[in-house]
């Protein structure tokens, strides 16, 4: 069952493509990587899929809903962890999970049994009551992902969920990636080969708006004649410049 | 239940940086103070505690507005509000949620300014309540002037419009630091046209409990009230759009 289709999205700012034309299936329960340089158009692929920015061309049903016609429905359903620390700064870590729990409308009992959980999955119970502002860039990642699973969302968005981690947060952050596999759907965007080679069911390459391929890791190896991930993008990426 | 959730999130924002307390209550606090030490040394009528307090009341206001906008520009900056635009939040929650928490700060602000100013020489009056009712309608032009200015300003751009234009323009134009009449001419008429010096007027009025001039300067401040409540909600769900 498809959690996401894409039909012909596109997205165009003045001169600019950013999305062109992209066609693409996520299947329930996936962890779907966009991989691509900066400015491959994932960013703006995981806003419009997410209702953030407006799509010039095409149509994306999300959980079923289109994004163009049923944006609220949509929002019901998904959870985003943005590619900024999208956290309020001067709440403490469990003021900062209980606020999305407020906004979704939780009853003080189930905010309390959310909060418990989250920050047991997520290793939060050590810095519970510390100012977000004063969180670790691992810390904060940890805790926008745990605000954007409060709601219990169908599918979640994760925009470059480690960038600028060092290596030992970056593999606690893959750890806890890892668990949600399978339980909930999840679009990831990235650049670096490794996260998208050893967390993804499949992945799809972005560059300059255009979805390159698709498949598994080892399906792009095998398609690029390689058995080194990263020279499966480069020469895919190549490919396309030639 | 999750515009109350939100509000309550403003407030904390607020409340907690050390930098607005400092600003919002510490500096108002220091003029009374030091503009009292000059008024026992070398009176001045304008001066005088029960001249100078609505005044300063009416000043701090202009810090509320630098509040306001500075959260409301950094929650656009930090992306924190993209997240919260992929919840069920509507554009009404988000304008509720940033104006409604600084209203009782601003009314506490005013209040502060008063109990700091009776040990001061103030006469504790009844009219003191009057003059804190009365700062409501120019409380909700300058939280309303912070929405417009979050909105459509970087954090930077807030730091330099309401940090520092909207203060000196809110002091030197609500005649609190010298009587308008000195100046006269284009300045005066400036003056008369925007809400400052009306606001610093009916404080006054309503603190001396002459009722009737406090009226006559209210319509400004709530036609000014309105009309930039009414562009800061369109300015905020317009850059709310535009995301």
């Amino acid at each position: 069952m498809h959690a996401i289709k894409t039909t012909g999205l596109t997205k165009r700012y003045k001169n600019l493509t950013a999305v062109d034309n992209l066609n693409l299936d996520i299947q329930k329960g996936e962890l779907f990587a966009l991989l691509g340089v900066n400015g491959a158009g994932k960013t703006t692929t995981i806003k419009m899929l997410s209702c953030l920015t407006k799509a010039s061309d095409g149509d994306a049903f999300v959980g079923g809903y289109s994004i163009k016609t049923q944006p609220n429905e949509v929002k019901r359903i998904i959870g985003v962890s943005p590619q900024e620390t999208a956290v309020a700064p001067n709440l403490t870590v469990k003021e900062n999970l209980e606020l999305i729990c407020g906004i979704h409308g939780f009853s003080k009992q189930k905010t309390k049994e959310k909060v418990i959980k989250l920050c047991e999955q997520f290793g939060l119970n050590n810095v519970l009551k510390q100012k977000a502002s004063k969180l670790s860039g691992g810390y904060c990642r940890r805790v926008s992902i745990a605000m954007a699973l409060i709601s219990e969302p169908e599918i979640l968005f994760l925009d470059e969920p480690t960038l600028g981690l060092d290596v030992i947060a970056r593999q606690e952050l893959w750890d806890l990636i890892l668990c949600l596999k399978g339980k909930v759907t999840v679009i990831l965007t990235t650049h670096y080969m490794q996260e998208a080679e050893a967390l993804s069911d499949r992945i799809g390459i972005m560059k300059n708006g255009r979805l390159l391929a698709i498949g598994t890791a080892d399906q792009l190896k095998q398609k690029m004649a390689t058995d080194n991930f990263e020279n499966a993008f480069v020469a895919i990426v190549r490919e396309d410049t030639v | 239940m999750k515009r109350i959730t939100f509000a309550k999130r403003c407030a904390k924002e607020i409340l907690r940086d050390p930098i607005n307390l400092g600003f919002g209550l510490g500096f108002p606090i220091v003029l009374l103070l030091l503009l009292s030490a000059i008024q026992a040394n070398i009176p001045v009528k304008l001066f005088a505690i029960d001249t100078l307090t609505p005044g300063i009341t009416v000043f701090g206001l202009s810090f509320i507005t630098l509040f306001s906008a500075t959260l409301i520009a950094k929650d656009r900056e930090s992306a924190f509000l993209h997240r919260l635009y992929t919840t069920p939040l509507t554009g009404f929650d988000f304008i509720i949620g940033y104006m409604l928490p600084l209203l009782p700060i601003a009314i506490g602000q005013t209040v502060i300014c008063y109990l700091v100013a009776i040990p001061l020489g103030l006469d504790l009056s009844v009219n003191i309540i009057y003059a804190v009712v009365g700062i409501i309608p120019m409380a909700v032009f300058n939280i309303a002037l912070g929405l417009l200015c979050g909105s459509i300003f970087t954090v930077k751009q807030v730091g330099g419009i309401c940090g520092a234009l909207l203060t000196n323009l809110c002091a030197y134009l609500s005649g609190v630091w010298f009587d308008l009449e000195l100046v006269g001419g284009l300045f005066k008429k400036i003056a008369i046209i925007l809400p400052f010096f009306h606001a610093s007027e009916m404080e006054k009025a309503l603190f001396s409990g002459e009722f009737s001039i406090a009226l006559s300067h209210i319509a400004p401040i709530i036609i000014y009230s309105v009309v930039i409540t009414a562009v800061a909600v369109l300015c905020f769900l317009n850059q709310m759009k535009r995301q």
